[in-house]
């Protein structure tokens, strides 16, 4: 797909023609997938492109970028009233090795705001739409990303995964979406939510595309202090097939709660990866139940510390005559944030407040302990070699159907969340459709092995049709 | 509530008062699931990957503008950042 494109590229094909084709498609759009576009920018590069090409691993390939990853002179709102307006002075770290490859920014995509949400419903610019079903929604965080890329109004994008919002998205719109080890892409640039389980990383059409968006964007940055280094190498081991690999099949990501549907297809799959020569084995990861408690103390703890810079003093909204120091604070942030922001700020104080912090905080990182030792001992050395599981329990949800009821938002999150706690890598690639509507497949691979993962999702790919099914509605 | 909204720094409405209470009890109900688990001998993880401090020369570099640094401020005053009163 992405090799296609640069061939094309290469063979003389106009980038202004592709991107002026990308940006017409985009207004035509129903789905609001895009916050803002920078049309001048990316119209003027691909001119420049046609003009003098020049080399790169995304030489002249359009690219989404999720509003919450700051692009130089590009408006970054993290779909919030706080952040509406707010240009960012710099690049972030991925944006800066997009550049540095010769990729051409399209625009900022349309996100739950803060990456708080599991729909994109919670944007203050209105929800956005699934491709596949446009009364439904795209999954979130990232649904901006996926739905354009889903669409074909962006050949590929950037997410970023604080607790399934790449893989989500890419679930619910039939798509590839990688959230890579903790640490291997920087985070410098990305507004922070929940810091210690965040990544940023690909959502695109196949596992080859987002294992060359990796190649360009992992990497140590001196700018993040929590990054590390990356010996790259995500396309080279690519199409090496899984024979002899273990899959290990986790007990408590089947049964109750899951759409038979989605089991039936993610058991399909594992039989297609045992044909294709892998083999699998039941395995348990006992602390599962825990996961979602425990992820969402953290990520609303790390929230409230993390959201305390929004005040409108240095950037964003600003209300009204001045008056003391804290009523002016609470008043902008009052009204600059919308209710799920609030409720997750609210809470992450309430729960790091003094007589709480050990029953809620510091009893989750406990528990964060346990869930990490359960990968760590299901994917050690003799065990599986990567986890295969459904991304998400259940097809794209209709938009209104959960959002009054937060609770029910989060628990669609169950299987997402654990993975985010012990920062290992995960993908979600398209394994089928229910009534329509694609189904993902999760695989999970040992800290630093997105390798495996990546071998295992492409050779699956490779043997069955869903990746090259187009959504009707857009076509 | 006023105390939390104070810590944070959100100014609650009254009429949204009623909605965030029932959200905020059964979303705590749900935490206190974590309960059920025996944590005494459990270390806590605070990151995932292991940090090591690291050192460089102290060098000055460039850095951004004081122009850049202000652009998006909403209210600034000869090249400050405005702020409310303090005292």
């Amino acid at each position: 797909m992405l090799r296609e494109l640069k061939e094309r590229l290469g063979a003389g094909a106009s980038a202004e023609e592709m991107v002026s084709a990308l940006f017409s498609k985009i207004k035509k759009s129903k789905l609001n997938a895009y916050s803002n576009l920078s049309e001048d920018s990316a119209l003027e590069r691909a001119r420049e492109f046609d003009k003098t090409p020049w080399t790169g691993l995304l030489a002249g390939v359009p690219i989404a970028i999720k509003s919450s990853i700051s692009t130089e002179g590009i408006e970054t709102n993290c779909s919030s009233r706080i952040l509406s307006g707010y240009i960012p002075p710099y690049d972030a770290t991925v944006i800066e090795r997009l550049k540095g490859e010769g990729a051409i920014i399209v625009g900022k995509t349309n996100m739950d705001e803060f990456a708080m949400g599991t729909s994109t419903e919670t944007s203050y610019f209105g929800p956005t739409r699934n491709p596949w079903d446009l009364d439904r929604v795209p999954g979130g965080s990232s649904g901006g990303s996926a739905a354009a890329v889903a669409a074909g109004e962006a050949p590929c994008a950037l997410g970023s995964d604080t607790g399934g919002s790449i893989r989500c998205p890419a679930s619910f719109c039939g798509i590839v979406g990688l959230k890579p080890t903790y640490g291997i892409v920087s985070r410098y640039g990305l507004v922070s939510y929940a810091n210690s389980l965040e990544q940023i990383g690909p959502l695109t059409l196949s596992v080859e595309d987002a294992a060359l968006v990796m190649e360009v964007i992992a990497g140590h940055d001196p700018k993040d202090s929590t990054s590390v280094k990356s010996d790259g190498g995500y396309l080279s081991g690519l199409n090496e097939g899984v024979q002899g690999l273990v899959c290990g099949v986790p007990k408590e990501y089947f049964g109750e709660g899951v759409d038979p549907e989605v089991e039936k297809a993610v058991w399909g799959a594992i039989s297609r990866l045992e044909e294709l020569g892998a083999s699998w084995r039941e395995i348990s990861l006992p602390h599962t139940r825990y996961a979602l408690a425990a992820y969402y103390i953290i990520a609303m703890s790390e929230a409230s510390s993390n959201l305390a810079r929004f005040d409108g003093l240095r950037y964003g909204l600003r209300l009204g005559a001045d008056q003391d120091w804290h009523s002016t604070f609470s008043e902008i942030r009052a009204a600059g944030f919308g209710p799920e922001v609030k409720r997750r700020i609210l809470l992450g104080t309430y729960a790091l407040s003094a007589g709480y912090y050990g029953r809620y905080y510091l009893k989750a990182l406990k528990v964060r302990t346990l869930i990490k030792q359960d990968f760590e001992r299901a994917l050690s050395a003799g065990g599986a070699d990567v986890l295969v599981t459904p991304t998400m329990p259940f097809p794209a949800f209709k938009i209104g159907e959960r959002i009054e009821d937060p609770l029910s938002l989060y628990m669609a999150d169950v299987f997402t969340v654990p993975i985010n706690l012990a920062g290992v890598p995960a993908i979600s690639i398209p394994c089928g459709f229910a009534e329509g509507l694609p189904i993902g497949l999760q695989i999970i691979g040992r800290h630093f092995d997105e390798a495996s993962v990546l071998r295992a999702a492409r050779a699956y790919e490779e043997a069955t049709p869903y990746h090259e099914t187009v959504p009707k509605e857009v076509v | 509530m006023d105390h939390i909204s104070w810590l944070a720094s959100i100014k609650v409405a009254e009429e949204e008062r009623e909605a965030f209470v029932a959200s905020f009890n059964s979303v705590l109900d749900y935490f206190h699931q974590l309960d059920e688990l025996d944590t005494e001998d459990v270390e806590p993880t605070y990151r995932v990957v292991d940090l090591t401090n690291v050192f460089r020369e102290d060098e000055v570099r460039e850095s951004m503008s004081q122009e850049e640094s202000l652009r998006n401020a909403p209210r600034t005053e000869n090249g400050y950042f405005k702020s409310p009163r303090i005292v």
